[in-house]
């Protein structure tokens, strides 16, 4: 258990800036997802956790104590890779002691340790077999056990549910939650899966071009992102991105686009003159499907019609942009019929045209 | 009418094979019975009269069986262990490590390597041998043919390093090894089939090897024996047949026995990694 310290810490790979000045803190037990796209550095600043890399500049501390240039060795950390990384040579048993091994524990101690995670993990029945011989997720919960057996301060993860197909995955997801509360753990985990990073997290710590863009918890990133790159990046559907026009007229401020008119809190709009360029975001399940034109926000002819079960996904062209509308249980419109949708102003995001929130 | 047909190409096959196999066989059949044949000549029969007295000779010319049980042994086994050794430090550290041009530097020195060899090669290295004073050494010739065997052999360890996802190593840095311990637990292992063939490889190239250990030898005591089965020749230079033979076969013993020994143990395999 332990506290961990990001202090402006870059690295450069040549001209290439993969971790540009990222600074946050990890309070001990908390489980910090970084997501972003690929490329977009998580796995560069979860290596530097590590100690796999050493940063060009910054500081990166462990419950007060300076790590930023310490060996792998030094840092008392457990990791799980992207593809497990199990040695192959070795018996399941082998690898989930490893850690204890190379700390010189005796043979007896590794052996009860080793048995007791095993179990813990529900794996104790492969510990003879070796890693080539047991399924996949079984691969993970060992790669699991093996960063787990020394009790680390700080537990790391790099996508380890990627390699899962999909029913594993969520069954993992829910396993790695329960076990990363269970043992009170510090853990850092990268992924670019936004679900992953909603179910998982405490605090999310949203990544672009080597930045930190966003750091909160799940619901507040996902309510109110910071900008119109997380907006897009968090959710299923993401939110809807819709250029506007912001019309004033005397106290009121509209927003204006084909097909879309909502009024908005003039306060909201004060630092913007007649006619600026704005960005309208709003959340799929945020759109609600209204009788006819007089009540509607806008209006769109509709472009696909996709029944999930619980919901169904409706997509609308609008001016040739596409907005995606979550329904529950409403009577869904068909292909080519003309929909009339409405927004309520609470519901209603503004990004400005650098692509920045406006607070309300 | 399709029955005879099909039988005539079966016919066909079988004969051709037949004869490719013994084409390779027949010269292997001969170095077997010659040696137990107190009259061998060239061609290849049961042995008759059927004696050891071959053997016998053999084992009571003392310079042969020193060349053969110590010098090619040690000259053999000399250069496998520090080609072995060395090629898998350098492949590893080629593999590893962010040099540029390492690519262009392996190929460059297998292409070398192939070229200048042999007889080529041979003033250079005699001069150089023998500046380092190591003319008539067993020494001098294990170094000889680990400088030359090193070019292909780190070649070969390379395909295997290379072979090793790098996320093994780091997982065992993460779990606390030292690079030296991570060394020894993950990659040695891994590659150890990579370093049996190279081991083999080296020893047989050596046991064989005769124009090297010829040129910078002096004394009979430091022959091997790929030297030294000249001296079951007679005066005119004629080799005598049952000796030759039977001290030929002696002399493929060790290499056989080497093989068997590995592939029982390791298994050979040419391409490296362990799918996991």
């Amino acid at each position: 258990m332990a506290r961990v310290v990001f202090d402006h810490v870059s690295k450069h790979f040549g001209a290439v800036r993969a971790v540009d000045d990222v600074s946050f803190d990890i309070e001990d037990g908390e489980f910090i997802c970084l997501l972003g796209p690929s490329g977009c550095g998580k796995t560069t600043t979860l290596r530097l956790m590590a100690g796999l890399e050493q940063p060009t500049s910054g500081r990166i501390a462990v419950d007060d104590r300076d790590v930023t240039f310490a060996k792998p060795k030094e840092r008392d950390v457990g990791m799980v890779f992207q593809d497990y990384a199990l040695f192959p040579h070795m018996t399941i048993a082998e690898n989930i002691a490893y850690p204890l091994k190379v700390r010189g524990a005796p043979a007896k101690d590794r052996a009860a340790r080793t048995a007791d995670v095993a179990q813990s993990l529900g794996i104790d029945h492969l510990l003879e077999r070796r890693p080539g011989q047991i399924s996949g997720g079984q691969q993970q919960r060992t790669s699991v056990a093996r960063a787990v057996v020394h009790k680390p301060k700080v537990f790391l993860f790099d996508e380890p549910l990627s390699n899962l197909d999909a029913k594993l995955r969520v069954e993992a997801r829910s396993f790695l939650k329960h076990l990363q509360v269970e043992l009170g753990v510090t853990a850092l985990y990268v992924t670019h899966d936004q679900a992953e990073a909603m179910a998982l997290a405490d605090r999310i710590a949203v990544m672009e071009g080597g930045r930190v863009v966003q750091m909160g918890p799940p619901l507040e990133v996902y309510r109110k992102p910071a900008t119109t790159f997380v907006a897009n990046f968090l959710g299923n559907p993401p939110m809807n991105l819709v250029p506007v026009k912001l019309r004033l007229d005397g106290g009121r401020a509209r927003l204006q686009a084909a097909g879309l008119d909502v009024a908005v809190d003039p306060g909201r709009a004060s630092r913007f003159r007649d006619g600026a360029d704005l960005t309208l975001g709003v959340r799929p399940e945020h759109l609600r499907l209204v009788p006819d034109a007089g009540e509607a926000t806008f209006t769109g002819s509709v472009y696909t019609v996709e029944p999930l079960g619980p919901e169904t996904l409706i997509t609308c062209t609008v001016d040739g942009q596409l907005v995606t509308a979550r329904l529950f249980g409403d009577e869904p419109p068909e292909l080519g019929d003309t929909a009339h949708f409405r927004i309520d102003e609470h519901h209603l995001e503004l990004f400005d045209d650098a692509g920045v929130r406006v607070e309300r | 009418m399709r029955l005879l047909r099909l039988v005539l190409t079966r016919a066909t096959f079988y004969a051709a094979a037949a004869i490719f196999a013994a084409l390779f066989a027949i010269p292997l059949v001969w170095l077997l019975f010659a040696p137990f044949d107190a009259r061998a000549n060239l061609a290849v029969r049961l042995p008759h009269p059927f004696t050891l007295a071959n053997f016998g000779k053999v084992f009571a010319n003392a310079f042969a069986v020193r060349a053969l049980f110590q010098n090619s042994i040690i000259q053999a086994g000399g250069a496998m262990l520090l080609v072995t050794l060395l090629a898998t430090l350098a492949a590893y550290a080629l593999s590893r490590s962010p040099i540029r041009g390492k690519d262009l530097l392996s190929y460059g020195l297998v292409l070398f390597s192939s070229i200048v060899t042999g007889t080529a090669a041979m003033v250079p290295l005699f001069l150089l041998i023998y500046s380092l004073g190591l003319i008539d050494t067993q020494l001098g010739v294990i170094l000889v043919f680990t400088g030359g065997l090193l070019p292909a052999a780190i070649f070969i360890m390379r395909d295997f390093v290379d072979s090793i996802p790098r996320s093994y190593e780091e997982s065992a840095l993460v779990a606390g090894a030292s690079a030296w311990g991570m060394f020894k637990d993950i990659a040695l292992p891994i590659v150890r089939p990579g370093m049996m063939v190279v081991a083999v490889w080296t020893f047989v190239n050596v046991w064989g090897g005769f124009f090297v250990p010829f040129i910078l030898l002096r004394s009979p005591s430091n022959m091997p024996a790929s030297v030294a089965i000249y001296s079951f020749y007679t005066e005119g230079g004629t080799p005598i047949i049952t000796l030759t033979t039977a001290y030929s076969l002696l002399y493929t013993l060790p290499v056989l026995a080497l093989y068997l020994f590995v592939n029982w143990r390791y298994g050979f395999r040419f391409f490296g990694g362990i799918k996991s």
